[in-house]
C-alpha cells in the first residue's frame, strides 16, 4: 500500500503539473481539494483520466470522484481494490 | 491621439523591454527558459505550471507588461497565425490511436486560443473586453483602428495588443500597452517595428 | 451611427435556408438525433447535417468546386447572401469559428488546419478585396463577429461586412467533451432540473450586415464582450462577465430591462452554465422576460451557435413568434427564469442575445425591429 500512495503521490504531481510540490509535501490524509494542494474542477476530471489510463478503472459515474479523491489515502483504498491493470 | 506606453518582445531566447534586452535564456528548452523568467518575478502563481506553451507565453509577456500597472479597465486584443494548433496536435495525438485512447481534458481547455485571453484576465482580474484573432500576419491596420475606438468609445481605458506565435517549439511574442501618454506615438510605423 | 443585419442564411441539419430552418422550428423539430462518430467513440446525441442531401443542394451552387467539406459549407452559407448584395470594394468577409478545418488534423495534414487557409479560400472565392476577419473566441465568437462588423462600419474602415460562421461536428470536439464529462447521454435539457449536460452540432450561417436602413432590417443597438476574470472554463457563480456585458449593450442601447421583450440565451444544458445565466439575469430584473435557449434544436453549434442563434432571433422578432425551449419541462435553476414552454404569437420589437464560452468570455447583444427606433 506505501508504494502505491508514493507512486500515486508521483503521478499525481506529474499529471497536474504540480511543478513546485514535491512526494514529501503531500501527506496521505491532507486534502487534495479545498485548500491544501489548490486543485480545480479540471484537475478533478483529469485524475479521472489517470485512473483509468494507469489503472485501468472507468467510473461508472464521475461523481463519486468526490468521495474518491478526498486524500491519496482514499484513493489507494479505492485503487488497490479496483484496479485492473 | 493615444500612445504605446510600454512593449514587450520575447523570441528564440531573448526578453525586450521598450526595445532593451532585460532577460537572455540559459536554458535548453522554452519551459526551462519560461519558468526562469516566471520565477524573477517573484509571484506566487502555481497555476502558470498548468498553462500549454502558448498561455505561459501570454501570460509571461503580459506580467511583465502590467507589472506595476493599477488599470483594471484594460481590453485584450490578442491574435496568431496558428490559433491553438500546438496544443490541438497534442489533443489529436490522445485520440488517434484507439488502443492508446486517452483524451485529457486538462490538454483540451487549451484547445482554444482565447484562453491565452482568459488566463490574462483571471490574473490580472480584468473584466474587460477582448477579443481572439487569426491572421498570417499581424494585422496593424485593423489592431490598431479597433484599440483607438475601443478607447475613444469608453469602452477600454486602456488596450493591451498582442501576438502570440507558439508553434512546434517557435515562438515569437510581441505585446504593446496603447492608453492617452506613452513613450512611442499610437502609430501604424511604430507598431510595424513593435511587431516585426 | 445605425448599422443593421439584413439579410441572413443558415445551412443546418434544420435546412439549408433561414427560412427551411423557421419552419422546422415552428413545426417543434429538432436537429439532435443519436449520431455515429467512430468506433472508439460511438454514437452519441447531436446535430449533425446530412451530407448525401447537403452534397445535391451544394449542386446547385456550384458543382465543379472541390474542396474541404467545411469550405463547401461556408460557400453554401454565403452564396445566396452575395448573390443579394454584390460585394464592393469597402467590403469585408468576418469569419467566426473555434476549430476551423480541424478534421484535418486527423489526416495528418497540418496545413489544411491553419484558419487562415480557410478564410483566404473563401475571401478569393467570392473576390473580396480586403484582408479578412476571423475572430475565433470560443462560443461566443458568433457575437463577437456581428459587434466586430458594427464596430468596424462606425469607424469606417470598411462599407459593410459579411459575416459567416462555422464549426464541424469532429471526433476532435466531442472527445474533449466526453473528457469533460460534459455531455448529455440524452436529448439535451436547457435549464431543466434533469439536465445532464450538452449535445454537440454544427452548422454554417451568414449575415450581411451595413448601415443601410432597409425596411425588414434589424438594428443592432448595443453590445458588449466582457470577461468573467474568473477560470478559464468554468462560468462565474455571479455571473458577473454576463452581467456586465448585458448591462453595458443595455446602457449603449440606452434602453432598460424591462423594454426587453425576448431574450436569447446561451442555455448549454450543463448544471454550472444555466445555473450562472439564470443569476445575471436574475440581477438586471430580466427574470420574468420569456428566455429560450435554441441549442435543444441545434445542439452546441460552438463558433456558429452565436450567429445562428442570432438569425433565429431575428426570424422571431420578424414574425412575432416566441419559441419554446426544446428540452425544458421544469425549473432547474436556484432563481427563476421566465423559460418559455408554449409557442406564442406575441407582438415583439427588442431582444437581448447572450452567449458565453471557454475562457470566460460572455457576449450580449440588443437587437431591435421597426425603424422608429433607430437611433443615431
Amino acid at each position: 500500500m506505501d508504494a502505491l500512495k508514493q507512486e500515486l503521490k508521483e503521478r499525481i504531481i506529474n499529471a497536474l503539473n504540480l511543478e513546485d510540490i514535491s512526494i514529501d509535501d503531500i501527506q496521505d490524509n491532507d486534502p487534495l481539494f479545498g485548500d491544501g494542494l489548490g486543485l480545480d474542477s479540471i484537475d478533478a476530471l483529469e485524475l479521472i483520466v489517470l485512473l483509468d489510463k494507469e489503472y485501468g478503472i472507468k467510473l461508472a459515474d464521475p461523481k463519486q470522484g468526490k468521495e474518491i479523491f478526498q486524500s491519496v489515502e482514499t484513493m489507494a483504498q479505492f485503487v488497490a481494490a479496483n484496479r485492473t491493470k | 491621439m493615444y500612445a504605446i506606453s510600454k512593449f514587450i518582445n520575447i523570441s528564440q531566447d531573448v526578453v525586450c523591454e521598450n526595445g532593451k534586452e532585460i532577460f537572455h535564456n540559459q536554458e535548453d528548452t522554452f519551459a526551462a527558459f519560461m519558468k526562469n523568467v516566471y520565477k524573477s518575478l517573484n509571484i506566487s502563481y502555481p497555476k502558470f505550471y498548468k498553462m500549454d506553451d502558448l498561455c505561459k507565453l501570454a501570460f509571461i509577456a503580459s506580467e511583465l507588461l502590467l507589472q506595476n500597472e493599477t488599470e483594471k479597465d484594460i481590453a485584450l486584443l490578442f491574435s496568431n497565425n496558428e490559433a491553438s494548433l500546438d496544443t490541438d496536435l497534442k489533443h489529436q495525438q490522445s485520440i488517434q490511436n484507439q488502443e492508446d485512447y486517452y483524451p485529457s481534458p486538462a490538454v483540451f481547455v487549451y484547445t482554444l486560443p482565447n484562453i491565452t485571453i482568459g488566463e490574462v484576465s483571471i490574473r490580472h482580474q480584468l473584466k474587460s473586453e477582448s477579443a481572439f484573432f487569426v491572421a498570417e500576419n499581424y494585422q496593424t491596420e485593423y489592431m490598431h483602428k479597433y484599440a483607438e475606438y475601443l478607447l475613444k468609445t469608453n469602452k477600454a481605458q486602456k488596450v493591451l495588443c498582442g501576438w502570440i506565435h507558439f508553434l512546434n517549439g517557435d515562438y515569437k511574442a510581441d505585446f504593446y500597452l496603447v492608453e492617452k501618454m506613452g513613450i512611442l506615438e499610437h502609430s501604424k510605423e511604430h507598431i510595424n517595428d513593435i511587431t516585426k | 451611427m445605425a448599422v443593421f443585419i439584413h439579410d441572413t442564411n443558415i445551412i443546418s441539419p434544420l435546412g439549408f435556408s433561414t427560412y427551411d430552418n423557421f419552419q422546422n422550428i415552428l413545426s417543434g423539430k429538432s436537429a439532435i438525433e443519436k449520431v455515429f462518430i467512430n468506433d472508439k467513440i460511438g454514437s452519441v446525441y447531436a446535430g449533425k447535417i446530412n451530407d448525401e442531401l447537403f452534397n445535391n443542394h451544394f449542386q446547385s451552387i456550384n458543382p465543379d468546386f472541390k474542396g474541404s467539406r467545411i469550405e463547401k459549407l461556408l460557400i453554401a452559407a454565403l452564396s445566396p447572401i452575395v448573390e443579394k448584395n454584390p460585394l464592393k470594394n469597402g467590403s469585408v468577409l468576418i469569419l467566426s469559428t473555434t476549430k476551423g478545418n480541424i478534421a484535418a488534423l486527423a489526416n495528418n495534414d497540418l496545413n489544411a488546419a491553419f484558419i487562415d487557409q480557410l478564410v483566404q479560400n473563401i475571401n478569393s472565392y467570392f473576390g473580396f478585396k480586403t484582408e479578412p476577419i476571423v475572430v475565433s473566441n470560443a462560443c461566443t465568437s458568433g457575437v463577437v463577429a456581428i459587434s466586430l462588423a458594427k464596430r468596424f462600419i462606425e469607424m469606417e474602415q470598411f462599407t459593410n461586412a459579411y459575416v459567416v460562421a462555422v464549426d464541424e461536428l469532429t471526433p476532435f470536439v466531442v472527445s474533449g467533451f466526453q473528457s469533460f464529462q460534459a455531455m448529455s447521454n440524452e436529448p439535451c435539457k436547457p435549464y431543466d432540473a434533469d439536465r445532464t449536460g450538452v449535445n454537440l452540432g454544427e452548422a454554417a450561417v451568414a449575415v450581411f450586415v451595413s448601415n443601410e436602413n432597409r425596411t425588414e432590417s434589424i438594428q443592432i443597438l448595443g453590445d458588449a464582450n466582457i470577461n468573467d476574470a474568473n477560470h478559464i472554463s468554468g462560468p462565474s457563480r455571479t455571473g458577473e462577465g454576463l452581467f456586465l456585458s448585458i448591462e453595458k449593450a443595455l446602457n449603449e442601447a440606452q434602453i432598460a430591462s424591462n423594454q426587453i421583450d425576448y431574450i436569447s440565451a446561451h442555455g448549454t444544458a450543463t448544471l454550472f452554465n444555466d445555473e450562472m445565466e439564470a443569476v445575471a439575469f436574475n440581477r438586471l430584473n430580466l427574470q420574468n422576460v420569456p428566455t429560450n435557449s435554441l441549442k435543444g434544436y441545434f445542439g452546441h453549434t460552438l463558433g456558429a451557435s452565436g450567429l445562428l442563434e442570432t438569425v433565429i432571433t431575428i426570424e422571431s422578432l420578424k414574425n412575432n413568434v416566441l419559441i419554446p425551449s426544446f428540452g425544458y419541462q421544469q425549473q432547474g435553476t436556484t432563481q427563476q427564469i421566465n423559460i418559455i414552454t408554449n409557442k406564442e404569437s406575441k407582438v415583439l420589437k427588442t431582444a437581448l442575445k447572450t452567449a458565453s464560452g471557454f475562457g470566460g468570455s460572455n457576449s450580449s447583444m440588443i437587437l431591435v425591429k421597426n425603424v422608429d427606433h433607430v437611433r443615431n
